[in-house]
């Protein structure tokens, strides 16, 4: 290709716009100069560089947000094209033109592209997604983990809490206070951790309670959704037979702890 | 169990579409397959359900009570959903679109059935074959019949394959699209029961 064509070149956008968390969304069309291997965050970059809209208008800067761009920490998120997923991995000749760039709306809109996932954190530490090794004194090594189940638990262990998976499912909604598939997905991840497993029946108790689990409606659009290709449904499906399993243990009663 | 009634509930409505109003759907089509066999046959086999020994107690607890709650909680369920097969359109997400669509036609279709049929029936009218073949005349009461029956009969199969997800039968997803295959068979046999029958009274 001559420099010239390379020049002449253009990429278009439509971004949904919003001021402020209770303002009214609003279009606004922009176009950049292209440049071989951009991504959607180096569009927005250029634009920020010199807000003006297509119809000339000097504009503010758009908002998003973002952290490691390489596709592990889930900031970025946004909804392109219609279909939720990171915009650093969102490379510009493989979307089609105008680029329509939305928030995530399952989430409060902060500004412009921003959205707001606190609500996904606080499931994490609603369903203990951790493990608790803290003792007055030296507990001493834990259980050890064979090495195929870590390379299993690694793939659960991707998640980056990015909230693609909520914003496809139809069962999250202002309707609904289902938690959604990742932090259920962590809850079969930090069960099956040797020590972790230890406080299994905690962590299922939390996804048993209201919003919870059982919420799932199986559209098992997470799992198709998931950037990480993290076996969504299936954690879900394993989770439903453990809380199966522990709602009879606590009607029932068992010999087992 | 105190804090989890959320939990208890669905999985009591996911139980109870199975058990036993899946159930009793299956009873309901194989007799009513009777039908192709003629008028007598048909109306000695409802008449033999009519005079089931316990009739009321069967009916309250194994079809009105279940199918009730079944009904009541699966509305509240569906209209909780926001759908988005338009922008997700995979084939499960169908699935779960159209869970939602039959159980509210089948609801609105069972209303009229048990009101034509069995409501009828206590206030003096005979069920049987003339009685079906009156109502059945009717061509769009036809298509009425044939978008219910169907719309159960999917509903149905479609359900045991959540149910089989929401209890832990199916984990694997080889298990969930074995099932799938199963549930599809299900819903195809049922369906010619059905079908059958609705057309031996045309």
């Amino acid at each position: 290709m001559s420099e010239a064509a390379v020049k002449s070149k253009t990429v278009r956008f439509s971004v949904t716009r919003q001021d402020s968390p209770d303002s009214a969304p609003y279009q606004e069309e922009f176009e950049v100069e292209y440049r071989p291997n951009m991504n959607v965050i180096s569009a927005l970059m250029e634009i920020r560089r010199n807000p003006v809209n297509t119809k000339g208008e000097n504009t503010t800067p758009i908002n998003w947000d973002m952290n490691c761009l390489e596709e592990v920490c889930g900031a970025c998120s946004m909804v392109i094209n219609g279909k939720p997923r990171q915009s650093c991995t969102a490379l510009i000749d493989q979307l089609e033109q105008p680029i329509r760039l939305e928030p995530m709306r399952t989430f409060p809109v902060v500004r412009d592209l921003q959205v707001d996932r606190s609500r996904m954190f606080d499931s994490l530490k609603k369903v203990k997604a951790w493990i608790p090794i803290d003792g007055t004194y030296d507990l001493g090594p834990g259980p050890r983990m064979p090495e195929k189940k870590r390379q299993w638990a690694y793939e659960l262990s991707k998640c980056m809490t990015c909230g693609v998976c909520l914003e496809a499912c139809p069962n999250v909604n202002s309707k609904s206070d289902f938690i959604g598939p990742a932090p259920l997905s962590q809850v079969r991840l930090f069960n099956s951790h040797p020590t972790g497993e230890m406080n299994k029946a905690e962590r299922l108790e939390e996804i048993m309670g209201d919003g919870g689990l059982a919420n799932c409606g199986n559209s098992q659009n997470c799992v198709q959704s998931c950037p990480k290709g993290i076996p969504l449904t299936t954690s879900i499906a394993a989770l439903n037979r453990d809380t199966t399993l522990q709602s009879f243990k606590n009607f029932f009663g068992s010999d087992r702890v | 169990m105190a804090g989890n009634r959320e939990f208890f509930n669905r999985k009591l409505h996911s139980l109870l579409g199975v058990i036993p109003v899946g159930v009793f759907l299956i009873q309901h089509l194989v007799v009513n397959h009777f039908a192709t066999r003629g008028e007598e046959a048909f109306n000695s086999a409802s008449h033999f359900m009519e005079s089931l020994p316990f009739r009321y107690l069967l009916e309250i607890f194994v079809i009105f009570l279940p199918l009730l709650y079944h009904a009541i909680y699966g509305l509240y369920i569906a209209f909780t959903a926001k759908n988005n097969t338009s922008k997700y359109s995979y084939f499960r997400n169908w699935m779960f679109y159209i869970q939602r669509i039959t159980g509210v036609i089948t609801l609105i279709f069972l209303v009229w059935h048990v009101w034509e049929t069995r409501i009828q029936a206590a206030m003096g009218a005979d069920v049987n074959f003339q009685m079906m073949e009156n109502i059945l005349a009717n061509p769009f009461m036809l298509a009425f019949y044939i978008i219910g029956v169907l719309s159960a009969i999917f509903h149905f199969a479609n359900g045991l394959w959540s149910f089989m997800v929401s209890w832990g039968i199916t984990v694997s997803p080889r298990s969930q699209v074995i099932s799938t295959y199963v549930t599809l068979g299900i819903f195809v046999a049922l369906s010619i029961v059905g079908i059958r029958a609705i057309f031996a009274f045309v």
